[in-house]
């Protein structure tokens, strides 16, 4: 309860911010109206017809709450109209994508780390393929998928979104492979224990909060490649082709409820991975 | 020289042994000239100001450093090969035990690696677990003990697999007077029941001489040897033998030792 207050409070402050922002951005239209038909309007009138609009600058909150509601509830899952179907969509590619991510995240640390070749060659590249924008890569990784003879836009998706999620993963990995110090690492020479089993018994299984703490923010990045993986690729399904359609025809309340749609799973993936971490503490011997 | 043939060889020799560090600052010379023998069933302390090279010694015992100059055996072997027969378990100054291990999965690990059977490794857990008086803790994690069980359940740890010899650099430093009181009757008890030969990093006078039956004395700059002390006293050691005369000799001699070799600073 007393959590709640806080964050009740914040919310409330959001509403009034967001009402007020409606009524100021709508408004604009609701005059151009009057001053065209010849009337003059009082604020006392606009604020209602700036509350109802079909294609508003800035929905306010009970209209995108309907529409969303509508997206939801309002129609069978199967639907192309539910948002639930292309959440869907869209929640199939990121598992994909951050599936994708954690393997090459993993799999490059461990080499990092293990050789120091690697070290010097591919860190730097992983740095600087993030400072490209994903907005410009993401057509291009789609034509050339395409070109290499992948139908479908589950893979290319997927890759864009291994290409955001990868990188969090590798740089967390790397310093907790990293962790052990020098005395533990000491305590399994002196048992003679080969490089597998030091990486086994100590390297890994202390690397995983490290992990874990990655994948929070690998999860994130791997829905918002996955979104944007949707927006140029004519794709006709996902949250991201459902933004897009909404802005291309001119329904704000389409991308607002899309938005929204998006931040719910979010959400509710991050609190998944959240369990998952907790889970794992508990087993490893942590409380708290 | 019939009696060394008969005599059984010594756990640990040094003859002539060099160890030098190359360093930015240059070659440091860790260790100059080292001269030792150790018997099975010794228990024997280096003691010495930080830099002296006595954990570099028991280090190099261990293979963990490789020296310079000089000949170093360990049961006749090379350190090396001493390791790969598991002829020492290490016990280090913090306890190390793995967080995300029981205290039985702590001590289960150096048996994992060695690849002993499932049966066998319960059965040792349990007799290590039985010998530092920790029975019934196997199922804690390592944060739901106290310091000074922690350190117990890492000479478990390095009991486990029935090496002959152990090493310990300093141990108890960390741990309070009190508990490092305790944990050293401890330790003559668990020397005396199991027969090891124990070599036994410290800094610390009393400690030195209530524990060893040879007490050698190093100094730094370089690393070396300045004087081997045989303890008269006898094997059952009460902690009270501290106010005994003898003790306070022995403890008098180790201390003059160490001034010896400050005295070039």
């Amino acid at each position: 309860m007393r959590n709640l207050i806080p964050i009740l409070t914040v919310l409330a402050g959001i509403f009034v911010l967001w009402y007020a922002a409606s009524v100021w951005m709508n408004s604009t239209w609701v005059y151009d109206q009057a001053e065209r038909a010849g009337v003059t309007v009082t604020f006392a009138e606009v604020i209602p017809q700036t509350m109802a609009q079909d294609r508003p600058l800035l929905p306010p909150p009970h209209q995108v709450g309907a529409e969303l509601w509508k997206g939801l509830f309002g129609q069978a899952i199967t639907s192309k109209r539910s948002l639930v179907y292309h959440g869907y969509v869209t929640f199939k590619g990121t598992m994909m994508g951050f599936g994708l991510g954690i393997l090459a995240g993993v799999l490059l640390a461990m080499s990092i780390v293990r050789f120091r070749v690697m070290d010097m060659s591919v860190m730097p590249w992983a740095i600087i393929s993030q400072t490209i924008p994903i907005v410009a890569l993401a057509p291009m990784i789609i034509v050339v998928s395409s070109q290499m003879g992948l139908t479908g836009r589950d893979l290319p998706k997927a890759i864009i979104a291994a290409y955001l999620s990868f990188f969090p993963v590798l740089v967390s990995m790397v310093k907790g492979l990293r962790s052990p110090d020098q005395m533990q690492l000491d305590l399994l020479r002196t048992y003679g224990a080969s490089e597998w089993a030091t990486f086994l018994k100590l390297r890994l299984p202390a690397s995983m909060p490290y992990f874990f703490a990655s994948l929070k923010v690998a999860i994130a990045a791997s829905l918002v490649g996955t979104i944007v993986g949707e927006l140029p690729t004519g794709a006709i399904e996902g949250l991201g082709a459902r933004m897009l359609i909404g802005s291309q025809f001119g329904e704000p309340l389409i991308m607002w409820a899309a938005l929204f749609a998006a931040a719910i799973l979010a959400g509710m993936l991050i609190v998944t991975v959240g369990f998952l971490e907790r889970f794992a503490r508990a087993r490893m011997g942590v409380v708290g | 020289m019939r009696d060394t043939q008969t005599s059984a060889v010594p756990v640990i020799e040094a003859k002539d042994l060099n160890l030098v560090f190359q360093t930015a600052d240059g070659p440091v010379h860790a260790l100059k000239d080292v001269n030792l023998v150790i018997n099975p069933g010794e228990f024997v302390s280096f003691i010495g100001p930080s830099g002296c090279g006595k954990t570099t010694f028991l280090r190099a015992i261990a293979a963990l450093e490789h020296p310079t100059g000089g000949t170093l055996t360990v049961n006749g072997m090379s350190p090396d090969e001493a390791r790969r027969k598991r002829a020492y378990g290490y016990v280090f100054q913090a306890a190390g035990l793995y967080p995300w291990r029981t205290i039985a999965g702590n001590i289960r690990l150096p048996l994992e690696i060695m690849g002993f059977s499932k049966a066998e490794m319960e059965e040792r857990i349990n007799r290590v677990l039985d010998l530092v008086e920790l029975s019934g803790f196997g199922k804690k994690f390592p944060w739901q003990l106290s310091g000074g069980m922690q350190q117990r359940a890492s000479i478990a740890r390095a009991l486990a697999f029935d090496a002959d010899i152990l090493l310990m650099d300093e141990p108890f430093g960390a741990l309070d007077e009190i508990v490092r009181d305790r944990l050293n009757e401890e330790t003559l008890k668990l020397w005396a029941r199991t027969g090891k030969t124990i070599g036994f990093v410290t800094h610390s006078i009393p400690e030195a001489v209530f524990l060893s039956t040879k007490i050698v004395v190093m100094s730094p700059r370089p690393g070396r040897i300045t004087d081997i002390i045989d303890s008269p006293l006898p094997k059952d050691r009460p902690l009270d033998i501290r106010d005994s005369r003898e003790f306070i000799e022995i403890a008098h001699r180790v201390r003059e030792g160490l001034r010896a070799g400050h005295q070039d600073d």
